[in-house]
């Protein structure tokens, strides 16, 4: 019968001379196919918002709710947050594993301050009367941006594993993977979060 | 106490109809039948370890198909209900919110849980061997992809006996399946099941464009692909661009209904018509993700089975990606009436026509690979040569509808039930039955019964066809879809009785497959060639069924048909008639995973406890898909090695050379 992994680890290294592929690099590739299908989930949801953007129903009307002073804050948050995942990388290529945790873990902590802004904004909202089921406005908006922090959460949770696992096994193979995949899910993010800027709350209050 | 259970059963369970009392015995008697088999023949560990964890892209095939077979026997069983109920004038077989509910299933049924796990069953058996893999680029995830496919069906299923079934139509427009007007379970079986299953589809189709962009075999570029795997790739860009629109539209709905939301809805400043535009930006793309595997079937068989090399296989390959563009920007042909104007719906016109191009190319290339050709009338061939005129006749009445002043006529009618019967029958299920014949004996090793295949043929097409064209007719002469009785004075009788005559005897042609199936099992004769057909592509150059690892030795491929040309080479003495005795390397395997039907389960869980607003229910399994995430992240099995000196014993046992 089979044998296990380990008495023939040897062969791993070998493994594109009979017929194998390189897990890292399909998996690479099936995550950037992954961000279409995202990019294609976010864009189903900014044309809901942007054909009922106006639709108020007698509620607020964004350019009455939105506070910019937060958004600013939680723009510049995220946009660092970016910066250092891309140092996490680079700190993994150079091979320092500490200053890659280091750097996840500014990365994170950036991470959840982003979500702590973004929930607390929304308290904020519904104590001025402004909440899920107040007008097809509300609605789309919370489900736009909801969708876009539900996927930081997400990311928070993952970050932390990998966290885990780079301080249990280092650099190997499979955890480079994984933040490679990681930091380029996050720049996705950080893209997406542009859109939100300009489409919900730059072009809400002009 | 026993009072408020007696209230609460009556509501959970569907009571009152003696059809769903015999259908909860029966499921009850058939659930207590297996599970007693397989604790009598102690078959549980081998269930387990052998189906429920497997991770084998052809097992995980076989179980789509099969699973796809029952949905076909439930949704058949919906379409003769509603055909015994239309059979006469005034029937009362069916009452009309009962008839609502079997329409509504009906499609759901056939397309969603039928047609799209036949067509992921035939992925999975056949696109890693045509390409000469070892198996998928992320087999974990295609059992994941089962799993949810499975369990979203059997959620949407249970609608039948527990809480009601969903009857706001196939495609649940609001503000009909809203809240307000639908407040019932039903519409939320309706939104779960599916969304669990889609997310299987959506990972399906990353899974294999993967796979067909990184795993074929050395020398196979992309021009040189064998037929069935570009119409596989053709379809899997159109499932990633399409399906992450049905995951939102149905989030959304279920935002309405849970939530409070206003996307739909009447008050509040929704927008109902947005719900049908997202859902027929899905809904177009996803009749062209059947209906182009059902293609590249037809081009394998075509060309096996008139021992020719398909021909125009460029323009073949240009066509198929031609349609999977287009077919993004006809969606508002399924609601010209809306009022969009006449400059939307002349764009929609067009580009709906302009599809018939393609597709005509397509028909053309078939019949010239035909011409002149050494054709068998095996079962595969049989289906294809049906698949033509059917095809062509549903294709021109889909020009006609798309004539958007004259669709003002024919909108809603059955003309259009007429139209797209005749091409998701006579396109997507003659395509996939061709596909079944074909590779059956590469899925189990031996052929299926001849004799019983075509009386279930012959059953099959005049069933359809006497079903069918009188509905074109009733169409004209104003008889709508979804209606559930008419009157005598309409005039819509005889008609009716002929297409009801019709749908029995498919009814007949099915039950006669099942009993080609069971008595070529019985009295099956094993294949040695592991190449029935005499094919041209490389899953015929390998024993059947094939081994677990598929290509002992990974092929080298050097055109279209590299079977095919080696045979013709060999035989004119190119080649040596056997092969030199290969030198066998270990072969790396993924392991098997319990994950994927554990992280299923859990879903199932949230999708039945969101459905009936049970919070703590829902949030427990979300959070148990959370916690497999987790420990997927976390598992570091990397798969083992199967010794080389196991490959050459397994190979000489299986190539009789031992």
């Amino acid at each position: 019968m089979a044998q296990a992994v380990s008495q023939h680890g040897h062969d791993h290294a070998h493994g594109h001379d009979h017929g194998h592929h390189d897990p890292q690099e399909l998996k690479m590739l099936g995550f950037w196919i992954f961000l279409i299908t995202d990019v294609v989930l976010f864009g189903t949801l900014f044309a809901t918002y942007v054909v009922l953007h106006n639709n108020t129903a007698g509620g607020p009307t964004a350019h009455e709710i939105f506070e910019m002073p937060g958004v600013i804050a939680e723009t510049f948050i995220l946009l660092t947050s970016s910066f250092t995942s891309g140092l996490a990388v680079l700190a993994m290529n150079a091979g320092k594993v500490k200053q890659l945790i280091s750097w996840l873990v500014v990365t994170w902590i950036l991470g959840a301050s982003f979500i702590f802004l973004e929930v607390d904004e929304f308290i904020k909202m519904v104590h001025e009367g402004f909440n899920y089921g107040t007008s097809a406005f509300a609605t789309s908006f919370f489900t736009l941006v909801g969708t876009h922090g539900l996927h930081v959460s997400m990311g928070l949770g993952w970050m932390l594993l990998i966290m885990i696992q780079l301080a249990r096994k280092g650099i190997t193979d499979v955890t480079r993977g994984k933040v490679n995949v990681i930091s380029l899910y996050w720049h996705f993010l950080d893209a997406v979060w542009i859109f939100l800027l300009s489409v919900v709350y730059l072009m809400g209050v002009m | 106490m026993l009072e408020n259970l007696k209230q609460f059963a009556s509501e959970f369970f569907v009571t009152g109809d003696p059809l769903i009392y015999g259908a909860d015995v029966s499921i009850g008697l058939v659930t207590i039948a297996i599970v007693a088999g397989l604790t009598y023949f102690k078959k549980w560990k081998w269930l387990w370890r052998n189906w429920l964890t497997t991770v084998d892209h052809k097992k995980i095939g076989i179980m789509y198909i099969l699973a796809a077979i029952i949905m076909m026997f439930r949704g058949g069983v919906d379409a003769l209900m509603m055909r015994t109920q239309l059979a006469i004038p005034n029937f009362e077989f069916l009452h009309p919110e009962h008839y609502n509910q079997v329409f509504t299933t009906h499609g759901v049924v056939m397309i969603l849980f039928m047609a799209m796990p036949f067509m992921f069953g035939l992925f999975n058996v056949v696109v890693p061997l045509q390409i000469g893999a070892r198996d998928v680029a992320f087999p974990y995830l295609n059992s994941l992809s089962f799993w949810l496919f499975f369990l979203g069906a059997m959620l949407f299923n249970l609608s039948f006996v527990i809480g009601g079934s969903p009857d706001a139509g196939w495609l649940s427009y609001p503000p009909l399946s809203e809240l307000q007007f639908n407040p019932g379970p039903g519409q939320n079986f309706y939104i779960w099941g599916i969304q669990i299953s889609g997310i299987g589809s959506l990972a399906t189709g990353i899974n294999f464009l993967v796979t067909i962009i990184k795993m074929r075999a050395p020398g196979m570029t992309m021009m040189k692909m064998p037929m069935f795997t570009w119409s596989v790739f053709a379809t899997c860009v159109i499932i990633i661009f399409a399906f992450p629109i049905l995951t939102v539209t149905l989030a959304l709905l279920f935002l309405d209904r849970f939530g409070g939301g206003h996307f739909f809805t009447l008050d509040g400043g929704g927008n109902p018509m947005m719900y049908i535009n997202l859902i027929w930006m899905w809904g177009h793309p996803e009749v062209y993700i059947v209906i182009l595997p059902a293609f590249g079937i037809f081009s394998e068989v075509v060309s096996v089975f008139s021992r020719k090399k398909l021909f125009g296989y460029t323009s073949m390959v240009f066509a198929m990606m031609i349609i999977a563009f287009v077919s993004f920007f006809t969606w508002a042909h399924h609601f010209f009436t809306m009022g969009s104007g006449a400059d939307v719906n002349a764009f929609f016109a067009l580009s709906t026509m302009l599809i018939a191009i393609p597709t005509g190319v397509k028909i053309f290339n078939w019949l010239f690979t035909m011409y002149r050709g050494r054709i068998r009338f095996d079962l595969p061939m049989l289906w294809t040569v049906a698949f033509i005129p059917a095809f062509i006749v549903g294709g021109m009445t889909g020009v006609l509808l798309a004539v958007a002043p004259a669709d003002f006529q024919y909108h809603n009618s059955y003309f259009l039930i007429a139209h797209f019967h005749q091409v998701l029958i006579g396109g997507v299920v003659f395509g996939y039955f061709a596909g079944m014949y074909y590779w059956w004996p590469k899925m189990f090793g031996f052929k299926l019964n001849e004799t019983l295949g075509r009386w279930s043929f012959w059953f099959w097409n005049i069933g359809f066809y006497v079903c069918f064209m009188p509905q074109y007719l009733l169409g004209l002469m104003g008889m709508t879809r979804r209606v559930s009785t008419f009157d005598w004075d309409t005039g819509w009788g005889p008609l009716n009785v002929v297409s009801t005559v019709g749908a029995y005897l498919m009814g007949i042609a099915f039950i006669l497959q099942a009993v080609q199936i069971a008595y070529s099992f019985k009295y099956r004769e094993k294949d040695t060639t592991g190449d029935m057909w005499d094919a041209h592509t490389l899953e015929w150059t390998i024993p059947s069924p094939a081994p677990e690892y598929n290509f002992a030795i990974t092929p080298v491929v050097d055109s279209r048909d590299p079977l095919w040309v080696d045979k013709q080479r060999r035989a004119a003495g190119k080649l040596p008639q056997k092969d030199a005795k290969p030198k066998y390397e270990p072969i790396h395997m993924p392991s098997n995973s319990g994950i994927p039907i554990v992280f299923s389960t859990f879903f199932f869980i949230a999708g039945f406890g969101f459905t009936f607003h049970w919070v703590w229910m829902g949030v427990l399994g979300l959070a148990g898909v959370l916690a497999c995430l987790a420990a997927r992240s976390m598992n570091d099995d990397e798969g083992f090695y199967i010794p080389a000196e196991e490959v050459e014993k397994t190979e000489a046992s299986l190539r009789g050379t031992l």
